[in-house]
């Protein structure tokens, strides 16, 4: 899932301080599940700007929407009023739900409560980290099912570098090297021998760096 | 030409090969390259330059190379991949070679969080076994990194890489040099050995693959100057590993500078001696480059041999 962090509410006030009326909308989708951008994390921030505001003499009216999902416009369509309402709308989805609102309400001043970090997962209760670099050629049936891509600091595909030691990272004794866990996993398999070969480059084509990427599935394209 | 470097001919005519390291100044005057290739030309076969090491932006290390190989000293480019992307690596190697250049050293490089511009983008386009290979290939089989064919004048480098015994997983060290080797990697120098217990198990290893056969290993050492900068090394460099009982030698020296000079051609000596598969040593006087003249001496690598190119 996508993983993203509430910016410093005193950041999300400035972007509406102009406003009087604004409409926070929260996303069911992953910023839920990272406890971060739900029903619940949407009400507290709505409460905490009212109380910013009333304390500054300045009173703002909130009202609040979930939607099902940010990245899809059908999910966004029953805003229609409650935007047309607001002078502002802020958004707790990833980047990609603060767009699609940005673009189906072309009039409105649309901005983002959350910075997204990265594609990850849960760890531990309160920690996420990152798995996947979505590089878009994924080679994880070569590595052990482990991601050099994002998770060795220099994404090396015939790694490890002289800086692992200790199973740690050069660039963080806090990080775990991921090329130690690609060789004991590798090691446990019986399969080190899959290692001996020289990966070829990576096609950074399919990664970003080209622009945005488009998928396309013509079987599914109205004709 | 039989060989394609005065370095490839020293290993391959046998002899124990002596290069060192030089880092190019944060500035933009080549007066101590110049003088380091005067103190140092008559001392070592070859010396490295540097490529921004530690993510400190210097001089280029092709530059430099121009300086030193004007100077008289057989200059060995390395080329991290850290900051340029497979079309800046080829363009600027080929460059290098236009200019005289002829030995060629692939590395990953460190990564810029430690250097002075630690918010920069870091490339890793490539990684450094894959340059080995694709620069072999582009000597041996006249091929670009994409496989479109150097019509001519295709650049001829003698490839190195380096290994570091001192990383983990140990035993892997040795799969993934022999991989650097495979991949092309014609000399290899060492991180700087000074747990040498650990040196030569990895050795043990590199023999029975028999990869001593098949690249020129070059132990790396680096010569220190105090024991401050040996605990330094011990806890502030990311793999090394320096024994206590070496950092107690020198906190314990009179004279702590020639306690080092003394470490270091033991360290020499020691290697050359015992540790089979060891073609040479590769001195890294970290900004101390005045002292290796004194260090080649007194190990007995003085003078150089002379060595004939065809």
């Amino acid at each position: 899932m996508i993983i993203a962090q509430q910016k410093n509410i005193k950041d999300i006030a400035v972007m509406v301080e102009a406003c009087e009326k604004v409409l926070l909308v929260g996303c069911a989708g992953c910023v839920t599940v990272c406890l971060s951008g739900g029903e619940k994390e949407t009400e507290i921030l709505a409460s905490a700007l009212r109380i910013m505001r009333k304390l500054a003499g300045k009173p703002l009216k909130t009202s609040t929407y979930i939607a099902t999902r940010q990245c899809d416009p059908e999910f966004i369509t029953p805003l229609e009023k409650l935007v047309g309402d607001a002078d502002a709308v802020i958004s707790l989805a990833c980047g990609v739900g603060v767009q699609y609102l940005a673009e189906k309400y072309p009039d409105k001043w649309v901005v983002p409560a959350q910075d997204t970090l990265f594609a990850g997962g849960s760890t531990e209760h309160g920690r996420w980290d990152e798995k996947c670099g979505l590089c878009g050629d994924c080679i994880l049936h070569r590595t052990g099912g482990i991601c050099p891509v994002i998770r060795c600091a220099k994404s090396i595909l015939n790694g490890p570098c002289g800086g692992s030691q200790n199973g740690r990272c050069e660039v963080d004794q806090d990080m775990t090297c991921a090329w130690q866990l690609i060789y004991e996993r590798m090691k446990a398999l019986g399969r080190l021998r899959d290692l001996t070969a020289v990966q070829p480059l990576k096609d950074w084509s399919k990664a970003m760096g080209g622009g945005p990427r488009r998928m396309l599935r013509e079987d599914l394209m109205a004709k | 030409m039989k060989y394609l470097s005065k370095l490839q001919a020293i290993l391959e005519d046998g002899h124990f090969a002596v290069t060192t390291e030089i880092g190019p100044p944060k500035h933009a005057s080549a007066h101590g390259l110049k003088r380091n290739a005067q103190i140092l030309k008559d001392f070592v076969d070859a010396a490295n330059i540097t490529d921004n090491q530690t993510a400190i932006v210097r001089l280029s290390s092709i530059a430099a190379g121009v300086h030193l190989l004007t100077g008289g000293l057989e200059p060995v480019v390395q080329m991290t991949c850290r900051d340029r992307n497979r079309i800046a690596i080829q363009a600027d190697l080929l460059g290098a070679y236009s200019l005289g250049m002829r030995n060629l050293l692939c590395i990953s490089g460190d990564h810029q969080q430690f250097g002075n511009h630690p918010t920069a983008k870091n490339v890793y386009d490539l990684d450094s076994i894959q340059l080995v290979n694709l620069m072999s290939r582009m000597r041996d089989e006249k091929k670009f990194f994409c496989g479109e064919e150097i019509k001519e004048y295709e650049p001829r480098f003698f490839i190195g890489a380096v290994a570091n015994p001192f990383a983990d997983p140990f035993e892997y060290r040795v799969d993934r040099l022999e991989k650097k080797i495979k991949a092309g990697a014609q000399f290899i120098q060492t991180q700087g050995v000074f747990d040498m217990e650990r040196f030569e198990r990895f050795m043990e290893m590199v023999r029975a693959k028999g990869l001593d056969q098949r690249a020129h290993i070059l132990a790396g050492v680096i010569p220190l100057k105090s024991w401050r900068a040996a605990k330094f090394m011990q806890t502030q460099v990311a793999g090394m590993i320096v024994p206590d009982v070496l950092v107690d030698r020198l906190k314990n020296a009179a004279a702590p500078q020639s306690e080092g000079v003394a470490v270091c051609i033991e360290q020499i000596k020691y290697i050359k001696e015992n540790i089979k598969g060891v073609h040479g040593i590769h001195i890294m006087a970290i900004a101390w480059e005045d002292i290796i003249p004194e260090i080649v001496r007194q190990a007995g690598l003085f003078p150089r041999p002379e060595v004939e190119l065809d």
